[in-house]
Order: structure tokens, then sequence, then C-alpha cells
């Protein structure tokens, strides 16, 4: 892992055009600070968040992904922050799999009065992912195929499997 | 399309890391494989054919026609073929769900390869007392004898060379691969286009749902089950029943198969046209049809579904966004 001090974690967040990204604008009409670490993706709702996105995020070299939406009962469309809501918990389940700490993935409901909400949800998330420390997903994935003279001998040293003695 | 001095255009099919099921779906068209030989001189078939790779080297470029190529890239042989038959092939197919998105081999890119090496030698299942393990070069009395080097992680055809067409399917259905024939025969008389690169060819634009002929309502799931562990109504939507199906995500073109049988889909087509990650699609798709609001219950309703990533990517791992699982990037 690098070194978490210096490390500055990008995270994509995904707004609501009702409810969350409002909450955004209020946070900065109010002058509310947060790090700039996060770049706000603006949808008409949380229940367009395909899951697609999160993941194209991580791979293309995300630290997290913050999903916002509308309170529970207030979403502009009835009720597709629910939808959001559970797609949030599968993903999670599903990127546990794939060994990427589902902490990595955060689920914030803020009104559009919620200004300082907001930030200070982000500022939380922000600290949280520097402590996770980078997860350089892009960086790791393209590195595979480039390892092409890894020899057998070097399988062993990947795991703590290793044999003890070759016998010849 | 055709050859020069009327000769009979190259075929050649390989496999790389696969089962050998795609060889036998192809054998299965039956005697539609008269027709292949009728049109095509047969250069290089492992499975079906004694031919050495240093015949195939000695061939002009571009001198194969046709290319199926099944199986992911496993290891520097698999790559080294999948490089040389896209040198010397008009045209690459990806043939089958190994070579366009990993298949089953890719799962193995949820470990380590040396875990993998370990499962396979040195586990309470393999008789191994002298913990034998395989090196890939070895010197003998006569010289150094080598075996293919493997890969930390399972690639796809189209991640290592350019592929023009993909033919999903695990195997790919047998009156598909007839229809694929006769079409690439009409080509070759003049009868037919190509159709444009990088299309997959062999299989529906649709989703294996649009195929079933399942009764479906609208759905709302209080509990995931096992197949076995429920009565299936056998008229019925599998996913409304509370079965894990992957009909939704999943490419037409099989018949729906499984799901006619009794089935659920497991999604060997792949991901349906436009999708850009299967499992994304699927994750989309359970979620929206879960019938709670409360977090709690939510949680418990998707315990039904006890491996999500092998749920969602048992076919399409190594094709996913994300490739891979991070044990098998990183060394200990």
């Amino acid at each position: 892992m690098n070194n978490n001090e210096t490390f500055e974690p990008t995270i994509i967040g995904f707004t609501c055009n009702w409810c969350s990204y409002r909450a955004a604008d209020l946070a900065g009409t109010a002058r509310i600070k947060y790090p700039p670490n996060i770049r706000l993706i603006r949808l008409m709702c949380s229940g367009r968040l395909d899951p697609t996105f999160v993941f194209k995020a991580l791979a293309s070299g995300a630290d997290g992904v913050m999903i916002t939406g509308c309170h529970p009962g207030e979403c502009h469309y009835l009720e597709q922050n629910y939808k959001a809501l559970r797609r949030f918990h599968l993903i999670r389940r599903t990127l546990k799999g794939f060994g990427i700490e589902p902490e990595r993935i955060k689920l914030v409901w803020a009104s559009a009065a919620e200004g300082a909400k907001f930030a200070s949800e982000t500022t939380a998330f922000i600290e949280e992912i520097r402590k996770l420390g980078p997860l350089n997903w892009g960086k790791a994935s393209n590195q595979s195929p480039v390892n092409s003279d890894q020899s057998a001998d070097d399988w062993s040293l990947v795991t703590d499997h290793s044999p003890k003695e070759m016998p010849a | 399309m055709t050859a020069p001095n009327g000769k009979k255009p190259k075929f050649a099919m390989y496999w790389a890391a696969s089962c050998g099921g795609c060889e036998i779906a192809v054998l299965n068209i039956h005697e539609k494989i008269l027709d292949v030989d009728a049109n095509f001189e047969v250069v290089f078939w492992p499975f079906t054919m004694d031919a050495k790779y240093k015949d195939v080297e000695a061939m002009e470029d571009g001198s194969i026609l046709l290319t199926l190529f099944n199986g992911g890239i496993r290891n520097d042989e698999n790559e080294h073929i999948a490089k040389l038959l896209r040198r010397k092939s008009q045209i690459l197919v990806a043939f089958g769900s190994c070579a366009c998105e990993g298949c089953i081999p890719g799962l193995a890119n949820l470990s380590p390869a040396g875990e993998i090496v370990h499962t396979a030698f040195n586990t309470i299942s393999t008789d191994n007392p002298n913990q034998i393990y395989p090196r890939t070069s070895f010197d003998v009395p006569e010289g150094e004898i080598t075996i293919p080097k493997m890969f930390p992680t399972l690639r796809t055809l189209d991640q290592v060379v350019d592929v023009d067409y993909y033919m999903p399917g695990c195997p790919p259905e047998s009156h598909q691969i007839g229809a694929v024939i006769d079409l690439v025969i009409q080509v070759l008389q003049g009868k037919a286009k190509l159709p444009p690169k990088g299309a997959t060819i062999g299989a529906g634009n649709s989703t294996v749902c649009d195929e079933c002929t399942r009764v479906r309502n609208i759905k709302t799931i209080k509990s995931f089950h096992r197949i076995y562990d429920v009565d299936i109504d056998p008229e019925l939507c599998l996913l409304e029943q509370g079965v894990p199906c992957n009909g939704p995500a999943t490419r037409s073109g099989c018949n729906a198969r499984c799901v006619s049988a009794g089935a659920q889909c497991i999604g060997c087509y792949g991901p349906a046209e436009g999708v850009i990650d299967y499992g994304a699609r699927l994750i989309a798709a359970f979620a929206s049809v879960i019938d709670s609001t409360d977090p709690e219950e939510i949680e418990a309703i998707l315990d039904g579904i006890p491996d999500p990533t092998g749920q969602f990517y048992r076919f399409n791992l190594a094709g996913s966004l994300l490739k891979a699982a991070r044990p098998a990037f990183e060394k200990a």
C-alpha cells in the first residue's frame, strides 16, 4: 500500500437531480467546505444508477463510490430510490467476492435542504477511503497480462502454499 | 472471398483454455460437417487431426480464411497460438463463451495462480506424497524441456488479439453453428454479405426472457431459493418463484433451453446486446424485483443468494469490467 498520509482518494459521487444534487449546490452557496476529492455526476434519480456505473468507476481508477438520493419516501419518482437502496446492498455483496472492501461504496440520503449533511457525509467518506488506501484497480488489472514471463517457480511465491521442496 | 486458382479456402479451429465442448458442438452439426469439408480445406484443427504448430507458422500470413478460436488465454502457449492464428487468418472468430468472456475457466480469476496450482497438485484429493510440482523448464540429458508458463489471470481472446466476430454459448448451440456455416458458405458463393466487424453471430439480439415461454407477471420477491429446495411451477417465470434465473441479462439464441427444461438460466450465452457488464445488469434486475424497502429485510432476502459474485459472473468474470478478483492481481 502507498503512504496513506499523502494518498488523495478519487471518489465518484452520483447525485439525484431533485435532492442530493441540490444539497451539494446548497453546500456550495452556503460556503460549506469539503475536500475536493469527490467528482459529482448528476443523474435524474438514484434509481437511474446502473450498477455498471459503479464497476466502471472502480475499474477506471476510483477509490470509492458514493451513491446519493432522496430520503426514503421522498423520491421524485415515487419509489426509485428504494431500487437504488437494494442495488447498493447487492453491489456491496458482489464486490466482496472481488476482494474489494464493501466500505468503498457508500449510500447517503440527502434532501435539497441538507447541504451541511452532504458536506459532512462526503468528508467522512473521503477520510474513510483514505484509511482504506488506494484501490489501484485500473493499474492492477492492466498489469496482469504483462507478467507473461512469470515462471512456475514464481507461482509458489504468490501464496503461502509453496511446496517445501521441489524434488528433481 | 474465394482463394486463387480454384483451391478451397482454408479453415482452422483451435482450443486454448477450454473443455473441448465447443469442438463437440461443431461435430454435433451432423451431416452439415460434410458441407464444411466440401467448401473448406481444414488445415489446422488439433481436436480432429494431427497438425504441428510449425506447420501453421510456415503458412503465409492471411492464408487461412476462417479460424474458430475457442478457449481463454491462460498460459503463454495459448497467447502464442492466438497471436499466430490472428496473423494467419483473415477472419478470426471468438468461438464459445471461453474465448468471448472467459467462461468457467475465467472463474479462476477469483484466486491467485499459485493457489490454483496448489489445489491441482497438493490438496487432499490429489495423491502427491513427494509434493511434486510442475516446472516450466527442466534439464534432461537430451537438453531442456519446457511446458507453457501460466499467467496470473485468464484473459478473453479480444483482450489479447483483434477479434472479428463473436459467437457466444457454452457451447454454442449446434443449430446456430449450422446457420453460421450456411452463411459463410453463402458468402463464399457471393450470395450473402458478411456482418459488420465486431458483430455477435449465431445468437439473437435480445434476452433469454424474450424466448422463454413461461408466464410472466409483476415480480415481487420476498425470498430467493435454490431450485432444488422448492416445488417449481412448470408454467410460471422462475425468477418470479424466487429462483435466481439469469435470463434477464443473457443473450438469446439458445431457444431458452434450460428454462424450458425446468432449470434456471445460468447465463452461458453471455451479455445481451448493449450490456456492458453482465453482472451489473443482473444486479439491477434482481434488485428491482425484491419486494422490500427495509435495509435489514433486504439483507435477509439477499442471503438467499449465497455467492453473488459466482451467480452474476459465472461465465463473464474475465470479460467483466473488473476482470478478476483482487487476490489474482496481488502477489503476497
